[in-house]
């Protein structure tokens, strides 16, 4: 029961923290400023209900925001941007290079990312533009 | 290809100004035009892109800014309609922003 939901036009956005109230917090951010036009899932904390982040709950998320155009990641600390990127090696092949993890802020980052794929941007574009905001 | 360059303004009368989720709405809509939109909040510029959503948001403005919007492309001038029209509403956002506004007082 993967992606059933129609197939978007959009990038996916992934959101990663240890808190799966941040995470949770972000979406709903994402939500309400943006809109639906874009595939979205989020996860956070270990599977004890702790904080942390599980690779297991993270390869789910890419799942459910998985997009033909591919999936951005926004992650918050070491942890979350490890384990993604050990999801993202446990992807299939037919998904190389078509998942990645934006050097931005969780918060700024993914709302700037959902915006700019809402229009239909590709994934790199995406990527780049959350990644604007880091040195600014 | 007859190229049309058009230009509009408007006064911005959201009472945060063009913060997070008005800039948002923004760029969304300057995006479903093919057109390219510039934006500035001085008459003489800087001209930023209206599609950028970094930009727009480093932009600032605040209430009380007259924004300046050229647009050259076959619809210019119904992205600027649009997006006149869209700061004219408040961006659909009238009493959406009573949390941010009570906020701000600290």
């Amino acid at each position: 029961m993967s992606a059933s939901a129609s197939p978007s036009a959009n990038v996916g956005i992934v959101i990663v923290s240890h808190s799966p109230d941040v995470a949770r917090g972000t979406a709903e951010m994402v939500r309400q400023m943006v809109g639906d036009e874009v595939p979205l899932a989020f996860c956070g904390g270990n599977p004890d209900g702790g904080l942390g982040t599980s690779v297991e709950a993270i390869l789910g998320a890419i799942d459910r925001a998985w997009s033909e155009k591919g999936v951005a990641i926004l992650v918050d600390l070491g942890g979350a941007e490890t384990n993604s990127e050990m999801a993202i090696e446990m992807q299939p092949e037919e998904r190389a290079g078509r998942i990645v993890v934006c050097n931005a802020p969780i918060v700024e980052g993914a709302v700037i990312a959902a915006t700019e794929a809402s229009g239909g941007a590709s994934l790199d574009i995406v990527r780049r533009t959350a990644e604007e905001l880091s040195p600014a | 290809m007859a190229e049309q360059e058009s230009t509009a303004s408007v006064l911005l009368t959201h009472e945060v100004g063009l913060h997070a989720r008005p800039s948002v709405k923004l760029t969304k809509l300057a995006k479903t035009y093919s057109s390219d939109i510039a934006l500035a909040t001085a008459e003489g510029g800087p001209w930023i892109d209206a599609k950028s959503i970094v930009r727009v948001m480093a932009a600032k403005a605040p209430q009380g800014t007259v924004l300046h919007f050229r647009a050259s492309g076959p619809d210019a001038d119904a992205a600027l309609a649009a997006l006149v029209s869209l700061v004219k509403r408040d961006f659909d956002e009238a009493g959406v922003h009573v949390s941010e506004r009570s906020h701000a007082g600290d």
